[in-house]
């Protein structure tokens, strides 16, 4: 169920965003430009793995916890709710793909 | 009118929630950022020219807070929950804002 | 205690009236070692006969006493007023996400209700058993239950916690805790039924780890960590059921 997802997807994002977030303090080191990052992204397989099992991670991780947050803190509650927050999901799953694919080298 | 105080576990949950919030405001805007790589590096390059202002530095640096924040109290959630860890005392807490503060401090350090 | 402190008067403010109302303030001589139920008492006593409060053993042990004091939630009767009193005012209110009966009673009913549809209640099975169960105190389970069977349902936990504020249908920490002990239970026969009724919409997962009624138990149960064995417990049954 959703709690299963939302902790299961937690424990692997646990692990990708500690990767990503020393990812970022070494790149940003000295300033940022896109033949950096793309030096090192175009054709890099690994690379477009792990992100894209970042992305499908995301995208089961942070629609569940809006829910609670909008559940608990809003009146909106049923299948509206669901419905919006699915569109949400197949938003961040479909931006964030194409964002992998669009530095791995289209 | 009925106010129970403001407990360190209700700030830790709270601080999660709303730098979760942030986090997913945040994310479509990055994969639409990135994906302008794919009309090629100057695309992408013209894009990260923006964030070289102040006020988006200032705004980077925040969502990079957030994330660290939101990971580490996070963490806090799944040790109680599936690891039996039995947090009573300020200390877990403690430990979480340092080392997002670490973070922050190693993003600013860097950037320069 | 100095003749100085002994001579001060405490300002108390107290609710009167039900969902609306206001708070009646009365002046009430400090006296040494007094109590807040001390406190509540000399005011329906000497002041205001009309003022509505619930206690009876007195010495923390039947948790009727429990009322908001300056914010926050306790057994009034444990409660030493040199405790808790800010630059002389006290403020007792009602449990909160209680419905209020009247001044500082609160309607129980939903809390109890609460409490069997976690099915808070032991399942003896069908059939007698043969023999009488052996339970060595020192297993895991035992011990886990042994930690949440002090509970007396004094609604300390219930009114600490934020969630039981935001989400109507959520069970709260003293019917969650209650439901683990059981879980715990080796001799108990209602372990599917308990965990659907800990799953459901209101159930243990809409916990998000405030840790408020750990905070304010005046038992020292942590019902936080009751309910993380039932997330656990929940999450285990899924995988196995997916598996």
């Amino acid at each position: 169920m959703l709690f299963a997802a939302q902790r299961a997807t937690a424990f692997v994002l646990a692990f990708a965003v500690a990767v990503h977030l020393a990812t970022i303090l070494y790149a940003v080191r000295g300033g940022l430009t896109a033949a950096e990052i793309l030096t090192r992204t175009h054709g890099n397989v690994a690379f477009a793995l792990f992100y894209g099992l970042f992305v499908v991670a995301v995208a089961v991780h942070a629609p569940i916890g809006l829910r609670n947050v909008l559940r608990d803190w809003t009146a909106w509650r049923g299948r509206s709710l669901d419905v919006a927050l699915t569109v949400f999901s197949l938003a961040l799953l479909v931006l964030g793909l194409r964002a992998v694919f669009a530095v791995y080298g289209a | 009118m009925r106010a129970s105080h403001v407990q360190r576990g209700f700030v830790a949950a709270t601080l999660h929630r709303l730098s979760g919030i942030a986090l997913a405001i945040f994310l479509p805007l990055h994969f639409l950022a990135l994906a302008t790589a794919l009309n090629g590096a100057n695309a992408l390059d013209t894009f990260l020219a923006i964030t070289r202002q102040p006020i988006v530095a200032f705004l980077e640096w925040a969502i990079v807070v957030a994330l660290a924040l939101h990971m580490t109290l996070g963490l806090r959630v799944l040790a109680v929950e599936f690891f039996d860890f039995r947090e009573r005392t300020l200390a877990a807490l403690s430990l979480c804002l340092a080392a997002v503060a670490a973070v922050g401090l190693l993003f600013v350090l860097n950037l320069g | 205690m100095s003749e100085a402190a002994l001579q001060k008067t405490l300002n108390v403010e107290v609710w009167r009236g039900a969902a609306s109302g206001r708070f009646q303030s009365f002046a009430i001589p400090r006296r040494a070692h007094q109590t807040v139920l001390d406190v509540v008492t000399e005011i329906q006593r000497e002041h205001d006969a009309t003022l509505s409060y619930r206690f009876a053993c007195r010495v923390g042990m039947c948790g009727s006493c429990a009322m908001v004091v300056n914010g926050r939630p306790r057994w009034t009767c444990r409660t030493r007023v040199s405790e808790v009193v800010e630059g002389g005012r006290l403020r007792l209110e009602p449990l909160r996400n209680f419905a209020i009966v009247k001044d500082l009673a609160v309607e129980m009913t939903q809390f109890f209700d609460k409490w069997k549809a976690a099915h808070g209640y032991f399942e003896p099975g069908a059939a007698p058993e043969k023999d009488f169960a052996v339970v060595p105190p020192e297993t895991k389970e035992r011990q886990a239950a042994d930690a949440g069977i002090e509970c007396i349902g004094c609604g300390v936990c219930y009114s600490a916690c934020d969630v039981v504020a935001w989400e109507k249908d959520y069970l709260g920490p003293a019917a969650l805790n209650r439901a683990w002990t059981l879980v715990n239970d080796v001799r108990d026969h209602g372990q599917m039924e308990r965990l659907d009724a800990v799953s459901s919409e209101g159930g243990c997962q809409a916990c998000h780890t405030h840790m408020s009624c750990t905070r304010f138990c005046p038992k020292a149960i942590e019902p936080t960590y009751a309910i993380a064995g039932l997330k656990r417990a929940m999450v285990k049954r899924a995988l196995r059921g997916a598996g």
